[in-house]
């Protein structure tokens, strides 16, 4: 029976990964995430769960790691510093083909910077991965719902392509409270992938979890293989909405909590007479390139908000590919745009 | 009779462990991991825990060691053993699971991870090679290098100014509760090789017995990087490094019967 509760984004980001199957977690407290922890620590070992306070980011990636390595599906959450320190045994996950589900609560940054809202860790999440040629996939919620849904989803999407899976969000998404409709936890499958290592072997070949190929015509057939996921990933996981004008004169592109920023904003420039229509990627690893090659053809412009000075802007650019001019409107540091401001940017560049 | 024949019909008196496969190990001549590999491949097959055993291979001379024990394995990042073998066995309590560690993965970079899991008490073994020196990236300085030892980074031997004092891991360990079985040993002698491995048999019967964390360090040999003969760095270990590093039994709640 669906359940509706007003709750922030935290708890819908703990609950949505406990009705998705995961039942063990692994992290370290920082703000603006605190609550996720808080809330896993009460409800996992109700259900025969585990939760386990790393000594740090750098303990409960590999905690993970070992988790990931027996099939287990497993989490962790975290806020900008700490995911950079995830960035090593992100990359050595992706080497050893290993499934898991992150949150990163974006704040401002770099350095220790501010627990205030932004989206300054675009290219980490979807460029990041530490070293070597691995990418994480990654999600971008922009309301509580989805981020319960985005969450949940995560863990058979991590498992299908043995990968790590990033759910993008950030401080507002953290802490804001909105209704969420909850679904019945769903138990994760009984049956331990036929790679995982542990429990009694009783006559199966044992089982290694490895990125170490230091032949490099194996280590490259590892990247491909991994590279093919990407692909199959491409195919089947891209995710966007669009909203707006059906004749457009500007495309507005924005993703997570700027665009419902700039869902009020083209109602605004509407009223002014600027027709806009906005396109909020969900999936930014696979990227939604099509939908917006194709609508640049259409507008005479492009403006592309976000929380930074310029990164989920690359990806558009790459997507236009020269078809009209791409305009920028950002702040940084954890200073939010307003409606206002991106509705007068609109009608500036129109 | 031929040696063929002779071979053929003679009983084996010496085999190779059953936990241990064929592939031959990449170690130095005189490199005592072979003798460690073989102790823990030993306790292994006598306690029948084999088909149950995750084995995790860290980063230093033994990164191959995922593919010398006959178990499931998984390599681990440098210094992140202990994390990796924590979310193992919080996930799956009845898998037996240790770390095959070095001084440079145990004692510097992953120092935070294997007090923590101590304090944590998390009931798996650790297998901790102490050979002074950093082997595998050609013998630098290690947190357990001795004063006045030289290696490529300290070639006028450790100094206090440059390198500061040695670290005792199992002094430090042994205060810490989550601790059910700690031990020093050596491998320079058959008889030191036969209480070396007792110690191990007791750390795995430890978690067997879900007593908490148990950890053996065995004072190693590293003839390459030591610059000596096999023979010379084991006594050097007798005369010298069990100075710095007494071989006892730190912790044993097996025995005090808790």
């Amino acid at each position: 029976m669906p359940e509706r509760q007003l709750i922030t984004g935290n708890e819908a980001a703990a609950e949505g990964a406990i009705a998705g199957g995961c039942r063990y977690f692994f992290g370290y407290p920082i703000t603006p995430q605190n609550k996720i922890p808080e809330y896993m620590s009460e409800h996992l070992p109700r259900i025969g769960g585990v939760y386990v306070q790393a000594e740090s980011e750098v303990a409960a990636i590999n905690m993970l790691y070992g988790a990931a390595a027996t099939g287990a599906w497993a989490m962790t959450t975290s806020s900008s510093p700490g995911i950079s320190l995830m960035q090593e045994g992100l990359s050595y996950m992706i080497g050893a083909e290993l499934p898991c589900v992150l949150v990163d609560m974006v704040r401002g940054g770099p350095g220790l910077g501010n627990i205030a809202p932004a989206q300054s860790d675009y290219w980490l999440a979807t460029r990041g991965a530490g070293h070597g040629d691995g990418r994480c996939l990654t999600f971008a919620p922009a309301s509580v719902q989805e981020l319960y849904d985005l969450t949940g989803e995560a863990f058979p999407i991590a498992q299908k392509y043995r990968n790590p899976v990033m759910i993008l969000a950030d401080a507002v998404l953290a802490s804001m409270r909105e209704p969420c409709t909850l679904r019945e936890r769903l138990d994760p499958p009984q049956e331990k992938p036929p790679w995982a290592v542990g429990g009694a072997r009783k006559g199966r070949q044992r089982n290694i979890i490895n990125s170490l190929w230091t032949a490099p015509p194996v280590m490259e057939e590892v990247n491909l293989r991994v590279a093919q996921r990407y692909e199959q990933a491409r195919q089947n996981e891209l995710r966007w909405t669009e909203h707006g004008a059906d004749d457009p004169e500007i495309l507005v592109c924005a993703y997570g909590i700027s665009a419902r920023i700039c869902q009020t904003a083209i109602e605004h420039a509407a009223e002014a007479g600027v027709a806009c229509r906005l396109i909020r990627p969900i999936s930014l690893f696979p990227f939604p390139v099509q939908v917006i090659a194709d609508w640049a053809q259409r507008v005479n412009k492009v403006l592309v908000v976000e929380l930074s000075l310029g990164q989920f802007i690359e990806d558009v650019r790459l997507a236009v590919e020269g078809a009209c001019p791409v305009e920028f409107l950002g702040h940084t540091g954890g200073v939010l745009v307003t409606p206002e401001e991106v509705a007068a940017r609109i009608i500036e560049i129109a | 009779m031929n040696t063929l024949a002779i071979i053929e019909t003679s009983k084996p008196v010496y085999t190779r462990p059953d936990s241990l496969t064929d592939i031959q190990m990449r170690y130095c001549p005189g490199c005592t991991h072979g003798i460690a590999h073989r102790l823990v491949a030993e306790v292994l097959d006598e306690l029948g825990i084999k088909e149950r055993t995750v084995a995790i291979a860290t980063v230093g001379c033994s990164v191959y060691a995922y593919e010398y024990f006959d178990t499931d394995a998984v390599q681990a990042s440098h210094g992140r053993g202990p994390a990796v073998a924590t979310g193992i066995k919080r996930c799956q309590p009845d898998t037996i699971v240790f770390t095959y560690q070095g001084d440079g993965d145990l004692a510097a970079i992953g120092l935070a991870e294997v007090l923590h899991a101590a304090a944590r008490a998390e009931n798996f073994t650790v297998v901790f090679i102490n050979n002074a020196v950093f082997g595998m990236t050609q013998g630098q300085m290690a947190p357990t290098t001795l004063m006045g030892q030289k290696t490529t980074t300290t070639p006028l031997g450790r100094s206090v100014e440059q390198g500061g004092y040695p670290l005792n891991i199992c002094e430090l360990l042994a205060q810490i509760p989550g601790v059910a079985y700690l031990a020093r040993e050596t491998m320079t002698s058959p008889k030191r090789v036969r209480q070396a491995k007792r110690s191990l048999k007791k750390a795995f019967q430890v978690q067997m017995a879900g007593l908490g964390f148990s950890l053996v360090e065995l004072i190693s040999s590293c003839p390459t990087w030591w610059h000596m003969k096999p023979l010379e760095a084991l006594q050097w270990i007798e005369d010298v490094m069990v100075q710095q590093y007494p071989l006892k039994v730190f912790v044993d709640k097996l025995e005090a019967g808790e």
